[in-house]
């Protein structure tokens, strides 16, 4: 089992044909997901790789092909679009990976969301795995093994480095969520933990935030709600000053909220077993199993 | 990014908000010039630079003539603030005030919308009112397709003014400062102090605009207000070469792949006892040569005692990052010892790449990490 991807997803990729998209649409074709369609407007008719068919436009793509899901690989300017022509061709993921997403174009982005039955993921993320059944996204494969534990993070190579601990010590993941690192993103912790906690496979759930925000506050609140399974989490940015953007735009400590003690208090205070740093994650999960 | 006051002032003037006159002046004779063209009257001078507590710092100052602009524009003018020189100064006419009121729109990441708020206690830092009395601050969450529409701007105009004609000045300017604020494509926008003239007018005294980095690429008018004197030279380095520096008081220089990352190693460099010199993030493709510019700008920094990469290849592959290390040292002198740890996409080839010139590298984060902070201790080699 695993959340919001698996076997019978059927994607389409918006940006097939450019830089990004298709080299990760090789990847994702070799790791074995079931890409149905490619979109890149005035090449329809063409094939990607000559397998994939490419349409002009994403209801095109779905009207012919079914596709239940899509994932997003155009500049950053172009994102907000992609996401409103996905979300009215009625796939119900929809995973947007570009980087450098305006924050006005989210706000309203997610408010035209609100009226549409459409989860989305990211912007600026690496996208999701379950291992053996599909990847829609950027995250290595092959760090990635099979198994009981489910994994959401802000962070790419973050992620990559905690999943990575795990399955190399023989620990592998249900399905692995990168939720993104920007101010507003359309899956927060909360949605994946209710999915994980919903996911009879998912035994135990890592948690790996950063300073910026109440995301991860609201989450570990969540968990002491609702959460029957053990969860271990990790904060990074213990040693950001304040006022200063970290690489990702949401994370920033503004005056005294969004620091990395506030996030840790709160992940203690709820029963989260906090990692001190990356490569606890085996021993503490390996605990909890 | 952030604007200087004299930048947001002008741009909410074109908004249509009513802002007094003023210009900007860089030194004390221009000063009393901007001064003598501003008629008789007091006038204020204040020291345009991106840090809070100007005031308190002595940055902004009253003067009662055009010779005593120009003593106190010489004062201010290379005055350090926060860290940061002074190399300009707004000279304004000092309003006289009735009262102060905060009006400003932030991007609000709870309601994933952009918020208006209002305060009649204005004059005064905005998160000391919400701290202190958050009874004071009124908001109206904007559906960012729409905009801040009438009835709402009306709404919280009534929250600071009683005055009709008060209420809807200051309604009219909430909506201008609504546009003006995603004209600019901004993060943040405020009018701090928003004040009654004894002439009833609300006029804008003081003004800042925050700018989402993310808009700068379809503003090119905005971008062409960035101050590269106001930056540290490193971090402006840093961001033409599409890489993310942020320097730290540490001995430690950290090279990393992902932000998240970069954040996670400072924190295992502490973790172990050191401390990071900077953030640094390579971002996600792996040109050598953004290597290159990451190792002179680290070496710079004289307090730089050992370097560590940590650098786990997916999209950024290792063997691209070796060869910007061998790249870097062939160009310039790295004066300390470097210590490697890689990852993921074409390890072997780093690795190889590496050891033809004597390198070493290994896989394990914790165990570079803890080799870095020793050799920056001076108690071992690299």
């Amino acid at each position: 089992m695993s959340i919001f991807v698996d076997k019978g997803t059927k994607l389409v990729v918006q940006g097939i044909t450019g830089r990004d998209g298709s080299f990760h649409t090789k990847q994702m074709l070799a790791y074995g997901t079931t890409v149905v369609a490619g979109v890149t407007p005035g090449k329809g008719g063409q094939r990607f790789e000559s397998t994939v068919p490419i349409f002009n436009t994403v209801a095109e793509a779905v009207e012919a092909t079914g596709a239940d899901a899509s994932v997003i690989y155009v500049p950053a300017k172009f994102a907000a679009d992609a996401v409103f022509e996905a979300a009215d061709s009625g796939v119900r993921l929809v995973v947007c990976i570009s980087e450098g997403v305006p924050v006005l174009d989210m706000t309203r982005v997610m408010r035209y969301l609100q009226e549409k039955n459409v989860r989305l993921v990211g912007p600026n993320c690496p996208g999701l795995i379950s291992p053996g059944q599909a990847k829609v996204g950027i995250i290595p494969g092959r760090i990635c093994a099979a198994g009981p534990v489910g994994v959401v993070s802000r962070s790419g190579t973050l992620t990559y480095e905690v999943v990575y601990q795990l399955t190399r010590a023989g620990i592998g993941q249900t399905t692995c969520v990168g939720i993104g690192g920007d101010p507003i993103i359309g899956t927060n912790f909360i949605d994946c933990l209710a999915a994980f906690q919903a996911d009879p496979a998912t035994k135990a759930i890592v948690m790996i935030g950063e300073i910026g925000g109440t995301d991860e506050q609201n989450a570990a609140a969540y968990v002491k709600e609702k959460v029957r399974k053990p969860v271990v989490g990790f904060i990074a940015g213990q040693t950001a000053p304040p006022g200063r953007r970290m690489g990702h735009a949401g994370a920033i400590i503004s005056g005294s909220s969004g620091t990395a003690a506030e996030k840790i208090a709160a992940f203690e205070d709820a029963g989260v077993t906090v990692m001190k740093r990356p490569a606890d994650v085996v021993p503490l999960v390996k605990e909890r199993l | 990014m952030n604007l200087h006051e004299y930048q947001a002032r002008e741009l909410l003037r074109r908004a249509g908000i009513p802002v007094p006159p003023g210009e900007v002046a860089t030194t004390p004779a221009a000063a009393k010039a901007v001064a003598e063209r501003l008629g008789t009257g007091k006038v204020v001078i204040k020291a345009q630079v991106h840090a809070g507590g100007r005031g308190k710092a002595g940055g902004v100052k009253l003067a009662d003539t055009p010779e005593q602009v120009a003593d106190i524009a010489a004062k201010i003018l290379g005055m350090k603030i926060k860290g940061l020189t002074v190399e300009k100064v707004l000279v304004a006419p000092a309003a006289q005030i009735v009262s102060e009121a905060y009006v400003g729109v932030i991007v609000d990441r709870e309601s994933q919308s952009p918020v208006m708020m209002v305060s009649p206690a204005g004059g005064i830092d905005i998160e000391e009112v919400a701290a202190k009395t958050p009874e004071k601050i009124f908001r109206a969450r904007v559906d960012a397709r729409y905009g801040l529409l009438p009835h709402q701007a009306m709404a919280l105009a009534f929250h600071l003014y009683t005055d009709l004609a008060l209420v809807r000045q200051a309604s009219d300017i909430l909506q201008k400062l609504y546009r003006a604020f995603v004209d600019a494509g901004g993060s943040l926008a405020e009018i701090n102090p928003l004040v009654v003239t004894p002439e009833n007018e609300v006029v804008a005294l003081d003004a800042k605009l925050v700018v989402d980095d993310n808009e700068l690429e379809r503003r090119p008018d905005i971008e062409a207000l960035r101050d590269v004197s106001a930056e540290n030279p490193f971090e402006a380095q840093a961001r033409e070469a599409n890489l993310t520096y942020i320097k730290l008081d540490g001995n430690v220089g950290c090279v990393v792949n992902g932000a998240g990352l970069a954040m996670a190693t400072m924190d295992l460099v502490k973790y172990y006892g050191g401390e990071p010199a900077n953030f640094l993030d390579i971002g996600g493709s792996s040109n050598p040569e953004k290597v290159v510019t990451a190792l002179r700008i680290i070496t710079a920094d004289p307090n730089v005692k050992a370097i560590l990469f940590n650098i786990f290849g997916g999209i950024t592959r290792c063997d691209d990052v070796a060869n910007g290390i061998v790249a870097a040292t062939q160009q310039f002198t790295v004066r300390v010892p470097i210590v490697i740890r890689l990852t993921g996409t074409n390890e072997e080839a780093a690795v190889r790449i590496l050891e033809g010139i004597g390198m070493k590298a290994g896989t394990d984060m914790d165990e570079a990490v803890m080799r870095a902070v020793a050799v920056a201790k001076g108690g071992a080699a690299a």
